[in-house]
């Protein structure tokens, strides 16, 4: 049912689909009707395809008549824009001063060393990007981390290996 | 037949509230998922109905669950008796959050039984001017940190002339350490949406917009629902109200920032004035308050404007929902009167650290907060209070800290952080954040820090008078307070040495 496409380095995502123009197009109409469209639009695209690409952004330039520039400028402003294709799905750690203060850091590096992998790298069979964040606002029970929708607080180095498999 | 409420609050749901609901369905029991009762520190918890009223188990795991569905339930291990006897949470004067953790969020009936939306019918009453004097009558700030009192804005917005106005919710609570506007969303939420109707109401805005940030699902998922259910049952009248995902850019917090990005922009901030009352989403009059303060709004309207007065100290009237967190014994969330002292909430509420080493240092309000020491744990909990001691109140965060810290790298962090959020818009704060981050690097290793100290201060100097924003006009609070109060930790040649 999912469509596969191979990105960089031959890495696997079949959460999204291939470049199809047509349903960007329609993506684009879907999204783009109310007031300010541009964010619910690229955070729409973005959900089909994996990550904004060049050609992505010349349709909505056209749609929402603004310069290409401008598009570029609002992909480039926020984090969770990308303009890459990313790993199968991403984990996003917390790396804020909650998080911090019950030894999320130390956690992390951890995980980042055993995936040998970098913040906002991808492991090398394409399955896992790891981002960092700031504020899952699960700062009652740090440390943090989030893959997909999945929350899981009170981290330690077994759940969060659990969260990262 | 036996019912359990067991909460479905993201932080109830990172610590196994799933897997606990499907086991105790299983094995039988009605489950109600509700928001969550802020003692986080307890979940999962599960709630079990009794005559006498609900008394809870926590922290829970699958096993507990037959033991709770027993008859002699009492003698569970983790049998904490009534729920609202809980030390932690009698202490409280609940108001905004009076329904969180008790109601199923989605379920209209439970919340109109809940006393939901008699503000909003008292309102209609009482007209859109008497709406607006009510709301400055109560002495309601903005909820968000910046503290501004609401009703003046909504008079501000209520008096201007045009043809669209907005409210706008703040809801981007990207300040580490805080999860009010998280918990109430996921919990309450009609309670938000009733605040809304109500400041469009007595402003004459025909729109709203909940600007909701990305790493929020479960609030975004439950307020769309909400507002769904509200827009079905013809709740709404003629107010068009939207959830607006952002995009993972802590600066749209800040109020101009925010209306950028909600126009489809980078999320830049735009100088004042105008102000965002008079010309703010898309040049409209708009009201942008943060959620906790909009969703304090119906038990103000439902209450009285004195009733809610009567809480509080000096000009912080009302209540605050403190949020305890990092590493704190008892972490959640505290609504409390204005007027209490810190040391009481992190040591008496809170129970010191989870760790049980001491505590060192608490960061209040956010990333831009002051990092205060254990000697300055009787200033009072209230804006003024704090801004006398150059500390921030904010958005109700308390981030606690054990001896292990080092508060060089706390302050390089904030440095960081700045660096990291700078809309780029004004130089003290793009520039001044990576500077800063360098010289911070240098007293990190050792070199002349005395020298370097200097520099810092210097540059915090103008990055609190320089910038355009709170980013990078509060970013001084968490540097200068951790070298004013721990100054062990900046880098003598001799600690260096030492490690």
């Amino acid at each position: 049912m999912e469509k596969r496409i191979t990105g960089i380095k031959g890495t696997i995502m079949p959460r999204t689909q291939a470049w199809d123009e047509e349903e960007a197009r329609a993506i684009i109409a879907a999204h783009g009707k109310g007031e300010g469209p541009m964010l619910p639009v690229l955070h729409a695209l973005q959900a089909a395809f994996g990550f904004i690409s060049e050609e992505a952004m010349r349709l909505v330039a056209a749609a929402l008549n603004v310069s290409r520039a401008e598009v570029h400028g609002v992909v480039s402003f926020y984090h969770d824009f990308r303009t890459q294709p990313g790993g199968e799905s991403c984990l996003k750690i917390c790396r804020a001063e909650a998080c911090q203060a019950m030894g999320g850091e130390a956690l992390a590096a951890g995980l980042l060393q055993k995936l040998g992998v970098d913040w906002g790298g991808t492991t090398a069979d394409g399955r896992l990007t790891v981002e960092a964040v700031y504020c899952l606002g699960l700062c009652a029970c740090a440390p943090a981390a989030m893959r997909g929708d999945e929350v899981v607080g009170r981290l330690d180095a077994a759940n969060l290996a659990e969260l990262a498999a | 037949m036996t019912k359990l409420f067991i909460s479905r609050d993201a932080a109830s749901l990172a610590v196994g509230a799933d897997r606990l609901a499907k086991a105790a369905q299983a094995a039988g029991a009605i489950v109600v998922r509700t928001g969550s009762r802020g003692m986080v520190w307890l979940e999962p918890l599960v709630e079990l109905q009794t005559p006498e009223g609900r008394v809870g188990f926590g922290p829970c795991t699958v096993s507990d669950i037959p033991g709770i569905l027993a008859e002699d339930f009492c003698a569970h291990p983790k049998y904490l008796g009534l729920v609202e006897d809980i030390p932690f949470f009698k202490r409280q004067q609940r108001l905004t959050f009076a329904r969180c953790g008790v109601i199923d969020p989605l379920d209209l009936d439970d919340y109109r039984t809940h006393d939901g939306f008699k503000g909003l019918e008292r309102a209609r009453s009482l007209g859109p001017a008497a709406v607006c004097a009510e709301v400055k009558a109560s002495g309601l700030r903005g909820r968000g940190g910046a503290g501004f009192p609401a009703g003046i804005k909504w008079e501000t917005v209520r008096t201007a002339a045009a043809d669209q106005k907005y409210i706008v919710c703040n809801a981007d609570e990207g300040d580490s350490g805080t999860f009010a506007d998280r918990m109430i969303m996921e919990g309450d939420p009609f309670c938000l949406i009733e605040g809304m109707a109500i400041a469009g109401f007595a402003v004459g805005a025909s729109r709203g917009y909940i600007y909701l940030r990305s790493e929020y699902p479960h609030a975004i998922a439950t307020m769309n629902a909400a507002i769904g259910i509200a827009e079905e049952a013809g709740l709404l009248a003629g107010f068009k109200l939207e959830v607006r995902v952002g995009a993972g850019a802590y600066v749209c917090g800040e109020e101009t920032a925010l209306l950028d990005s909600l126009e489809g922009k980078r999320g830049q901030v735009r100088a004042k004035p105008p102000i965002p009352a008079l010309q703010g989403l898309f040049g409209r009059p708009t009201v942008v308050n943060n959620t906790i303060t909009l969703a304090t709004i119906p038990w103000i309207l439902a209450n009285g404007a004195a009733s809610y007065a009567d809480f509080g100290m000096g000009r912080s009237r009302g209540t605050m929902p403190v949020q305890l967190a990092g590493n704190v014994l008892r972490g959640g969330l505290f609504e409390t009167a204005f007027g209490i002292t810190l040391g009481e909430l992190v040591n008496d509420i809170g129970g010191g650290t989870a760790t049980g080493r001491p505590v060192r240092a608490v960061q209040a309000g956010g990333p831009l907060g002051a990092y205060l020491p254990v000697s300055q744990f009787d200033i009072l909990y209230d804006y003024e209070a704090f801004t006398a001691r150059d500390a921030l109140v904010g958005h109700g965060g308390l981030v606690v800290f054990d001896d292990s810290v080092d508060m060089a790298r706390m302050a390089r962090f904030a440095m960081a952080f700045c660096a990291h959020e700078s809309c780029g818009k004004c130089t003290p704060c793009r520039i001044g954040s990576t500077r800063g981050v360098e010289v911070l690097d240098k007293i990190l290793a050792g070199q002349d820090s005395a020298r370097h100290l200097a520099l810092i201060a210097d540059l915090c100097d103008t990055l609190k008078f320089g910038s355009l924003c709170a980013l990078g006009g509060f970013t001084p609070y968490p540097v200068i307070s951790a070298i004013k109060h721990f100054p062990e930790d900046f880098g003598t040649i001799v600690k260096v040495a030492a490690e």
